[in-house]
């Protein structure tokens, strides 16, 4: 490739990357995408999909089918050089320079290597990470995130047998209980924080949505085939065992989202699988001085961030699943592709993405409000529950800082407790510590995406472009 | 009345909480929001050359070691008097650093040369080849926001009011022109004192009583790596450090200080750049500091840094705090503009004020701090930031 070409760096192969680089290949733009994970597809679609069985919901079906359509132009792309793949590379930082971005990334088996890639353009589609809110017992071994569990089911941990609850809330919840279920596990309770009346009060809304109810649908069946035992408006309020998890509690929420003293009760399980929604990550957008709300990074239609040459698309931009991060990168794409060849971009070219967006958005702007951490979460925490794991903080301290030290956000309160300090930089413990705190937005880490090495960063920009030795361009997997 | 609740205002709350007064400490947002949470706690006499600075520094330096000797407030603020070490890569620089260093003994501070084969028993993983150095014991460390919240927490048991989360929006004045109160957004709030301690904002609330005080924001980074076992016993900054907090230039300068701290991360500090309140990261400044780093310390190239964070030090035009009562409104008594050194020179600057508040003569003359100094503006190049 010629290095006067202009290229568009894509930043995550999820499915917002991916269609964002499938879209601009196909309009012939040279495309490099990174991402951190062995082979492309995201939260989404890395996981096998989950095996419900012969009565698979054709929605699914659909997803998967869409997958392999994907995988396949991919490989056409890459076999013409017209996208180049780094798998296993982690972006730490990027930054602009003259005619472009570099964009810093580290791979290696001790992700210590450094190399540069420079482009004219930069999407970002880094997707999203999981909130999972602290309740005492949340530490004990068989606590797991609800994403944690699925790759759990890919390793094939979780046998047969074994017997699992999943808590927390969100649309994601159901997914994952439905593939535990499908693989054998005994699912003793999907337990969710949500209120069904509210869905109700919403149904003529939701109604509007004829695929995603079918999806839903799709999975309360299989859930219903399980016997899974559905516990809405309930929330977990203690993990119990001595070495691992041997049991949880459940409660009732009322109507104030406060626990109803009297109404727990005990669930046997080994395994716990906790979510509370997804966040954005945003640090690259940060950094790159990009404007960001509470919801993710700021986009107009074309998927443009306020930061000439950047699009970002998907989780990264505010949460509403694999179908609407389609959209978005496509959009992203064929704009970068325009723009890039300094053209205005014709957005009737995407219409019907740019309609699936707009029907998907709303329906997550819908769904939002009606899921969410039960409004008084904070009030079950012991205070010698951990809050932040990597700096062992409890909620006592926390909450003393508050009361003696006069920290009255969740950065003050970190400043003076150290919660949120260590290596995951508060991507755990944020949200706890800021509601403990009583408010303000949970501190932001950055403005590293990855820890980088002192002498990396020394030198960062300094190495021999795009000098890769032995880098694997992967093909797209099985 | 002390309007700031950062480590200056903390440190006049606490002293004049001390002298008996009626204290009420005022902040828009919580203890420790402002420049203080965004620093390093440096202690230093070493950076400062002989003057009235380096005398608040030596006042302060006692202040600080009596409070860390006291009974629990020492290891709650991470007090550690570890001293200093200043090293020079040239002999040039080395000379430099021993002329500077006899200044600083004849004012009282102590200051060792160290040649260049013993440098590295005082600091094992030091560079090879560095041309020799001056230890400087009386150098100390705290961690900022627990020594304002500190502070605050014994000046509230001497009886003194917190109101965080309330911002001043006028200074009220009687008839004669003297200070009677603020005004906040949540009502007024009356004493014939008021205690301007808003540190990069202490030119807006000087506004807010009608008179100019030039403070402007000077940024400044700083790298925190992975937590590592202590291997760095001093803070170790190098020679061309100096020129960076005498030079008053609104280009960036980066000049790396070195230290470990009491939680494990080692802490590289730190660059020094006007350009208003712009809360981006340039890549730039976090590799020269990195590289910098690592030509002190070569062991750093393979640790991990994991953030980097940012401040506003609150500068002036003469580099020199604004301390003391302005004969322009009476009542009003400054304690801002301390740019780098707002840690180390709090508790000097808390003791001064509380001396004036309680009428009594202070301990050192304030005259070249006092806030009338500046000449007032000419032309376009006026304020600090306008440069
Ligand atoms: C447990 C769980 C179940 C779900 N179930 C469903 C479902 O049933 N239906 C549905 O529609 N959605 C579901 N989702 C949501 C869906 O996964 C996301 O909406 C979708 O994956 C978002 O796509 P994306 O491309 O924006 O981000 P992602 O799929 O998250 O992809 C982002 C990619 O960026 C990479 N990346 C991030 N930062 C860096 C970096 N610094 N350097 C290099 N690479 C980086 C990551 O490795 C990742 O591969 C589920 C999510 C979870 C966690
Ligand atoms: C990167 C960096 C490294 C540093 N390293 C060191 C070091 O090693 N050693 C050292 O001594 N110093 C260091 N400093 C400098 C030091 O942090 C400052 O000098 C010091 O924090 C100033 O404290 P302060 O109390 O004056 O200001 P601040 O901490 O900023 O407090 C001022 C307070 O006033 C409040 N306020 C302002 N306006 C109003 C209003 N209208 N109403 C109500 N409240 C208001 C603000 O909310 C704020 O809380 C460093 C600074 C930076 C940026």
């Amino acid at each position: 490739m010629t290095t006067a070409e202009p290229r568009l760096a894509v930043i995550g192969a999820g499915p917002a990357g991916l269609a964002a680089a499938l879209a601009a290949a196909d309009r012939g733009l040279g495309v490099t995408l990174l991402d951190a994970a062995d082979g492309p597809g995201g939260q989404f679609y890395r996981q096998p999909a989950p095996a419900l069985g012969a009565r698979r919901p054709e929605a699914l079906h659909h997803r998967w089918s869409a997958w392999r359509r994907l995988r396949a132009r991919l490989a056409g792309h890459l076999a013409t050089g017209q996208v180049r793949q780094l798998t296993a590379h982690h972006v730490w930082c990027a930054e602009r320079s003259p005619g472009g971005f570099l964009v810093h990334a580290l791979y290696g088996p001790g992700q210590d290597r450094p190399v540069t890639v420079r482009a004219a353009g930069l999407v970002l589609a880094t997707g999203g990470y999981e909130q999972v809110l602290p309740f005492p017992g949340w530490t004990l071994p068989g606590v797991v995130t609800a994403g944690g569990a699925q790759a759990l089911l890919k390793g094939n941990l979780v046998r047969a047998g074994h017997r699992a609850v999943v808590a927390g809330t969100g649309p994601l919840l159901l997914p994952v209980a439905a593939g535990l279920a499908a693989t054998g596990t005994r699912v003793a309770a999907l337990v969710e924080a949500a209120d069904p009346r509210e869905f109700t009060r919403c149904a003529a809304v939701l109604a509007g949505y004829p695929a995603q109810l079918a999806e839903a649908a799709g999975y309360a069946a299989a859930l219903l085939r399980h016997r899974v035992p559905v516990r809405p408006r309930h929330t977990v309020v203690r993990a119990h065992g001595t070495v691992r998890l041997e049991a949880v509690t459940v409660a009732a929420l009322d109507g104030r989202g406060r626990v109803r003293s009297g109404t727990g009760r005990r669930i046997a399980c080994d395994t716990l699988a906790v979510g509370h929604g997804l966040l954005p990550s945003t640090e690259l957008a940060r950094v790159l001085g990009c404007r960001t709300e509470d919801r993710g990074v700021t986009v107009d239609p074309e998927q443009r961030t306020d930061v000439p040459g950047i699009w970002a698309a998907g989780e990264t931009t505010g949460g509403g699943g694999a179908a609407l991060a389609l959209a978005e990168g496509h959009i992203a794409g064929c704009s970068a592709a325009a723009r890039l060849a300094g053209r205005a971009p014709d957005s009737a070219g995407w219409a019907g993405a740019a309609r699936t967006r707009g029907r998907l958005r709303r329906f997550a702007a819908v769904l939002e409000p009606l899921y969410g951490p039960p409004a008084h979460w904070d009030e079950q925490l012991t205070d010698d529950t951990p809050v932040c794991r990597c700096e062992e903080v409890d909620a006592g301290t926390v909450r003393a800082a508050v009361r003696d030290l006069g920290a009255g956000d969740a950065r003050t309160a970190k400043l003076l407790t150290r919660a949120g300090m260590g290596w995951c930089q508060g991507r755990m413990c944020g949200p706890a510590v800021a509601a403990l705190a009583g408010g303000g937005a949970r501190p932001t880490p950055g403005p590293f995406a990855r820890p980088v090495p002192l002498g990396v960063l020394a030198r960062a920009g300094e190495e021999p472009e795009e000098a890769v030795p032995g880098h694997r361009a992967t093909p797209p997997g099985p | 009345m002390v309007v700031g609740a950062g480590t200056v205002g903390a440190a006049c709350a606490f002293y004049a909480a001390g002298e008996g007064l009626r204290v009420a400490l005022v902040d828009r947002g919580p203890v420790a929001g402002g420049t203080t949470g965004a620093g390093e706690g440096n202690l230093l006499v070493s950076d400062k050359e002989p003057g009235p600075e380096l005398e608040l520094a030596l006042l302060s330096t006692r202040l600080w070691a009596e409070l860390g000797a006291g009974t629990g407030f020492g290891t709650a603020v991470e007090y550690e008097s570890k001293g200093g070490v200043v090293v020079a890569s040239t002999t040039e620089g080395f000379a430099g650093l021993e002329r500077l260093a006899a200044g600083q003994r004849a004012a009282g501070v102590a200051a060792r040369p160290v040649a260049a084969d013993q440098l590295r028993e005082l600091e094992p993983r030091l560079a090879p080849g560095l041309a020799g150095g001056v230890h400087y014991p009386q150098d100390a460390q705290v961690m900022p926001a627990l020594a304002a919240a500190q502070l605050v927490r014994a000046a509230r048991a001497a009886g003194a009011r917190l109101h965080t989360g309330r911002t001043v929006t006028g200074v009220l004045r009687d008839a004669a022109g003297a200070v009677r109160g603020v005004r906040t957004d949540r009502g007024e709030l009356h004493a014939p004192a008021v205690v301007n301690a808003a540190g990069c904002w202490g030119g807006e609330l000087a506004g807010l009583a009608g008179v100019r005080l030039p403070v402007a924001p000077r940024r400044g980074f700083v790298l925190v790596t992975e937590p590592l076992p202590p291997v760095i016993r001093h803070k170790v900054y190098a020679a061309d450090y100096l020129a960076g907090v005498a030079g008053g230039s609104a280009a960036l300068t980066t000049s790396p200080v070195v230290e470990g701290t009491a939680a494990g991360p080692v802490l590289i500090g730190a660059s020094r750049e006007r350009v208003g309140f712009d809360r981006s990261f340039p890549v730039p400044a976090l590799r020269a500091l990195a590289a910098g780093a690592i030509r002190l310390f070569p062991f750093l190239e393979r640790v991990r840094a994991i953030r980097s964070y940012l401040g506003f030090r609150p500068w002036t035009p003469d580099r020199l705090p604004v301390v003391g009562p302005d004969p322009r409104v009476p009542g009003l008594v400054h304690a801002c503009g301390h740019e780098g050194a707002g840690i180390g020179l709090a508790t000097g600057t808390g003791r001064l004020v509380a001396q004036v508040l309680a009428g009594r003569v202070p301990d050192l003359d304030l005259t070249p701090f006092r806030p009338d100094r500046f000449r007032e503006p000419t032309g376009s190049r006026a304020t600090g930031e306008a440069r």
